[in-house]
């Protein structure tokens, strides 16, 4: 969660004794952040439409429970006008009077869940899970792959040309099918380091190949198929 | 003997048939559930209760017990909540999805029930925020339940009135733990509070509030058609029922699958994920219940059952039943290790123990795994372990804590040769 941030913010600020390598794309990005808070923002129709349906699931006075979902409205808005899902500090401010709350109680959330850029990012978000479960099943491929094709020198760098940001998160909850990379939403499943490769050059032509597994199984079951729930009673 | 699909309560476990409502109602779902509703409160939590039921989350709480917490009736004016924990972050752990995505009106019929029997006016399903497809899913579901009259005022016919949102998170592991998931439920940082007061007493918005695993809550329905006795016939006393295991890593066919208690661990893996890559023999160790349990080597995977008390009796735990298979060719330091960041990086960094001590413990692991420390800073890692477990407010300090000391308990022979190759030093004897 926070932690994430917290290590790119430290890893920047030691940036004279880590030199030139993984720290000057964090940097850049960082400057770039800086120069594109927008000064204003306002929900359009469509979120209109959104914050409205999530406001009315809490009870009267207790509005606060929709910063998360009006935090997830901004950030897709943002991603429909600017092709970089990310949330500037002026939505939170405007979330924070939607909502009744001082606009720090939005920025500690905003800050605190990982799922909320706070900068600027590429317009894929590659999230590489590299958890035990996908460790064990080949998710150093995974990274080396989208590291390869992306143009990316590793987590937290966005390509020269703004196609792809990535990021290394933790378990994403889908082990049996690991390893995983999600892009954006979508859960991308079962890879090795050609397949990721593949789903890159297609993402880079502005296709977007089925999520799921990869190598066509059925969700979490065995591959080759069911053993179980099969409609034949086992013995 | 295996337990067979007529017993199986998740159906649709694998999707391989449509999730909407019509088709779970073939498969059984909403059946005769104003029924149950009339036998009155009492009765459903009695038949969870014989049912045997504890909870699937992790903490493995009788289900029934926990219910009969909520208080009877509002006595102050204070609503009641239930809020069903969706935030599945625990590593080795996807079968709430398969619910969520696949089999959602389980949850939703289940919800209405443990709903009634607790007194809530609302239901909250808090549903991890990377799970964005499953959400979606989730709501449709719920869309059509309310179109069908079994949500909202009079649900299912039953007079009872009982409404049901879903609220997404956002990339925070904490927010599992019942108090985290509902201060984020209310807008805040996901940081756990002190207990007491529980939230039986004191939850969601100041209100009596439950927070039951989506799992527990979606086997409720199937337990009281099929009675409480079904459900208890299966696994060993005080460990009920059947369960869906995740099992990933070096299996030839990782994937969930639900089979009865307390089955061995071994047949667990050999009937329904193809066996260990390379053979039995080729295992190196398991972490039988998700990442916070420790792991088991081989010796004990040969025999051990996966239930509660039997994981316990070997220092591990059930968990969440997310079963992590290494065969010899892990590196087992750095697959610790690599739980070691996660805890690290899920750390809400309330509590000084965790906050500091999960860093710590990652940094020495990281050194451990190249071997770059001395013989004694094996000790003294172990002795942190122990000054972080049981010294923070929430659970997150001990599950940092225990993978760390189920590998220095069962490979610290490994840690020592690792160090003493690097330093150049003999071997040991063992």
């Amino acid at each position: 969660m926070s932690g994430e941030k917290g290590q790119n913010q430290r890893s920047s600020e030691s940036l004279a004794q880590q030199g030139p390598g993984g720290g000057f794309s964090q940097t850049h990005a960082q400057g770039k952040a800086h120069a594109e808070q927008p000064t204003h923002f306002a929900f359009d129709e469509a979120s209109e439409r959104e914050v409205a349906k999530f406001i009315a699931r809490y009870p009267a006075g207790k509005q606060a429970s929709a910063v998360i979902p009006l935090l997830y409205v901004v950030q897709k808005q943002m991603g429909r006008e600017t092709g970089s899902a990310w949330v500037p500090k002026v939505a939170m401010d405007v979330i924070a009077q939607r909502l009744g709350m001082p606009a720090i109680r939005v920025y500690e959330v905003a800050t605190f869940y990982l799922m909320f850029n706070t900068k600027p990012i590429g317009r894929y978000h590659l999230q590489v899970c590299g958890t035990t479960p996908c460790m064990l099943r080949g998710s150093d491929d995974v990274l080396r792959a989208c590291k390869d094709a992306g143009g990316l020198k590793g987590y937290g760098d966005t390509s020269a040309d703004g196609t792809f940001t990535l990021t290394e998160v933790e378990c994403l909850g889908a082990c049996v099918n690991a390893p995983i990379l999600q892009v954006d939403d979508d859960y991308y499943e079962d890879l090795d380091y050609d397949r990721t490769v593949q789903l890159l050059e297609a993402l880079k032509r502005g296709e977007r190949p089925p999520h799921g597994s990869s190598i066509g199984r059925q969700t979490s079951a065995p591959e080759g198929g069911p053993n179980t729930l099969t409609g034949a009673e086992e013995g | 003997m295996a337990l067979s699909d007529k017993d199986r309560i998740f159906t649709n476990l694998y999707g391989t048939q449509p999730f909407h409502l019509r088709d779970a109602q073939a498969r059984g779902d909403w059946d005769g559930t104003a029924g149950f509703i009339a036998k009155g409160r009492d009765w459903i939590i009695e038949e969870v209760k014989n049912s045997g039921l504890r909870g699937r989350g992790g903490a493995g709480f009788p289900t029934g017990m926990k219910w009969s917490f909520m208080p009877k009736a509002s006595t102050d004016g204070r609503p009641a909540y239930l809020v069903v924990n969706a935030d599945e972050s625990e590593p080795g752990t996807c079968k709430d999805r398969d619910i969520i995505r696949h089999d959602p009106q389980k949850l939703i019929e289940g919800c209405l029930i443990a709903g009634f029997a607790m007194n809530a006016v609302a239901g909250y399903i808090y549903i991890r925020g990377e799970y964005f497809n499953e959400a979606m899913v989730l709501e449709a579901a719920i869309a059509e339940a309310y179109e069908a009259g079994l949500l909202g005022r009079n649900a299912a016919g039953s007079g009872y009135d009982f409404d049901l949102y879903v609220h997404r998170g956002a990339g925070a592991y904490i927010c599992g733990e019942e108090t985290a998931l509902i201060e984020s439920l209310e807008g805040k940082k996901g940081m756990p509070r002190l207990k007491p007061p529980f939230p039986a007493a004191v939850g969601l918005y100041g209100c009596p509030t439950t927070v039951n695993n989506v799992e527990t809550i979606a086997v409720v329905p199937t337990i009281l058609r099929r009675g409480a006795g079904w459900f208890a016939g299966f696994g060993r006393p005080k460990n009920a029922g059947t369960k869906v295991f995740c099992i990933s890593g070096h299996v030839n066919k990782p994937c969930n699958v639900e089979a009865e208690m307390s089955i061995p661990l071994r047949e667990l893996i050999e009937r329904y994920a193809g066996g260990v890559r390379g053979g039995w023999d080729n295992l190196l160790a398991v972490i039988p219940g998700g990442s916070s349990v420790p792991l088991l080597p081989k010796s004990i995977c040969d025999d051990v059952l996966m239930d509660f008390d039997a994981l316990r009796e070997h220092k591990s735990g059930l968990g969440t039943a997310g079963v992590i298979v290494m065969d010899r060719s892990t590196d087992v330091v750095r697959a610790i290790a690599r739980l070691a960041h996660f805890y690290k990086h899920e750390s809400c960094g309330q509590c000084t123990p965790c906050r500091e001590g999960t860093g710590w413990m990652k940094r020495v692991m990281d050194r451990m795994v190249r071997g770059e420390a001395e013989i004694e800073e094996i000790d003294v890692l172990e002795q942190v372990t122990r000054q972080v477990e049981g010294h923070t407010i929430c659970a997150l300090g001990d599950a940092a804590a225990w993978p760390i000391q189920g590998l220095i308990r069962h490979f610290r022979p490994e840690m020592e040769r690792r160090i003493r190759e690097r330093r150049g030093l003999p071997l040991a004897a063992e």
